[in-house]
């Protein structure tokens, strides 16, 4: 055996165990994710929500402290945790409430309000729809943090198959034409075609979904490297400080930091306490206008007893990978052509999970084990194996 | 079937595929209106290969 034939083996065993490995769970990925690039849409189609006063453009926005009193109201007992600005509805802004200030916010309500009038419009149960099931399951399989981190490994898994194949794919195509689909054999030989076809048309589309899809899964890790690095550097001198007895107008910490970082958007507001925060601050989170700006968030750390500006920085690179590895994986940062693509190439990604199964098992049968069918491609194409 | 193929004409239409795909993944990053559009037929170009190839030679 000559050492490329060794070495061919080898990589033909890494693809066929990362892919085995994986396989079963990036189906689950691939099938919950197709419903998830049109959230937005399966949600107008199921789910009517209370639609914010037509304005006139140019109508200035309601005081916050308004709108979150008007907030509050609906939800006696439970304090705020979040104000959040709806990126595709500028008519309306969220407040996020909880029963404490230190209870995970994994389990808030939602208060939808109205920007303009600073109106209630309604506080949807989103637990129960069928795109928060999905994303659970495409997130976590509701097993939280360990199942996140779980599907996170099997997406490695995931980018070493397709590196590991893009290696076999060679041997397979040695005496085939790019794009050779044997349409008059049968089908084992099929659907290698399609397999390697689809496999090598997709490398780098699959490739960037699975890692940023593995990078998303340390959001949570991301979120507490920074609450112990930048933010707890920023806040140092308020380490020792008792907790403010009454937080500073709200309307008021948002127009300091609109000042602050001129030509930026506020995109939430989290209020001290809270895991983006501070205990003695708001921090307010401002975002820019291109699509790629308006993903990376910019803090600026409001003191929330005084109203001032204690601080305001960009985020370290690490949160700048994970904001700007969001809409690579969701593929939300196109349009509704985007979408559709990213759909197509989904189902295109499920086609090659499915036909490298189907291989794997044929070749069991069949006797002829994946590693030596790649190290010698015209095995395949054995006629004791294929009749 | 053609003779033995080379790893550099193996790899020479995948790997084009590839970086076409790459500027498709960051144009529409980058910005809207045609920068989209760049997003769009880049990224559609490997599903439109893909239905080429397998069309193409289907059983009749």
């Amino acid at each position: 055996m000559t050492a490329t034939t060794k070495s061919l083996r080898r990589w033909g065993a890494v693809h066929k165990w990362t892919s085995l490995i994986c396989t079963l769970f990036m189906l689950l990925l691939c099938i919950t994710g197709l419903p998830l690039i049109f959230h937005d849409e399966i949600d107008d189609l199921l789910h009517s929500s209370v639609k914010p006063a037509e304005m006139p453009a140019g109508t200035p926005p309601a005081n916050l402290d308004h709108l979150l009193a008007n907030a509050l109201a609906q939800a006696p007992g439970k304090v705020p945790h979040f104000l959040i600005w709806d990126r595709d509805e500028p008519g309306a802004i969220w407040v996020s409430v909880g029963p404490t200030i230190d209870a995970d916010p994994v389990n808030n309500l939602l208060i939808r309000m109205d920007t303009h009038s600073g109106a209630y419009l309604d506080s949807p149960d989103v637990t129960g729809r069928f795109t928060y099931i999905m994303l659970k399951l495409h997130t976590d399989m509701f097993a939280g943090l360990p199942g996140k981190l779980f599907l996170g490994l099997m997406g490695i898994l995931f980018c070493v198959a397709i590196v590991s194949g893009i290696v076999v794919y060679a041997p397979s195509m040695r005496k085939l034409r790019f794009g050779a689909y044997r349409a008059q054999r049968t089908r084992v030989v099929r659907w290698l075609d399609v397999h390697n076809l689809a496999g090598i048309l997709l490398v780098a589309w699959t490739l960037v979904v699975g890692f940023t899809g593995v990078i998303n899964t340390w959001a949570d890790l991301v979120l507490k490297m920074w609450q112990f690095g930048q933010l707890a550097e920023m806040t140092a001198q308020y380490k020792d400080r008792p907790v403010p007895s009454k937080l500073t107008s709200l309307n008021g910490a948002v127009e300091v930091a609109r000042h602050t970082v001129p030509g930026m958007t506020p995109s939430f507001v989290a209020f001290p306490g809270t895991l983006f925060s501070s205990k003695s601050h708001y921090a307010v989170f401002l975002h820019g206008d291109t699509p790629l700006t308006s993903r990376l968030l910019k803090p600026a750390l409001i003191d929330a007893e005084t109203g001032t500006l204690t601080d305001s920085r960009d985020m370290p690179w690490y949160v700048s990978t994970l904001y700007i590895s969001q809409p690579l994986h969701f593929g939300d940062y196109g349009g509704m052509p985007l979408k559709i693509v990213w759909a197509l190439l989904d189902i295109l990604t499920i086609f090659i999970l499915v036909t490298g199964v189907y291989l794997w098992m044929r070749r069991r049968k069949a006797g002829v084990s994946q590693e030596r069918a790649i190290a010698n491609a015209g095995a395949i194409d054995k006629p004791a194996f294929t009749a | 079937m053609v003779a033995h193929r080379s790893l550099t004409q193996i790899f020479v239409a995948p790997l084009v595929i590839a970086i076409v795909s790459t500027v498709g993944l960051i144009s529409a990053l980058v910005g809207d209106g045609w920068w989209d559009a760049v997003s769009w037929a880049a990224l559609g170009l490997p599903v439109l290969l893909y239905l080429v190839f397998i069309w193409r030679r289907r059983p009749n």
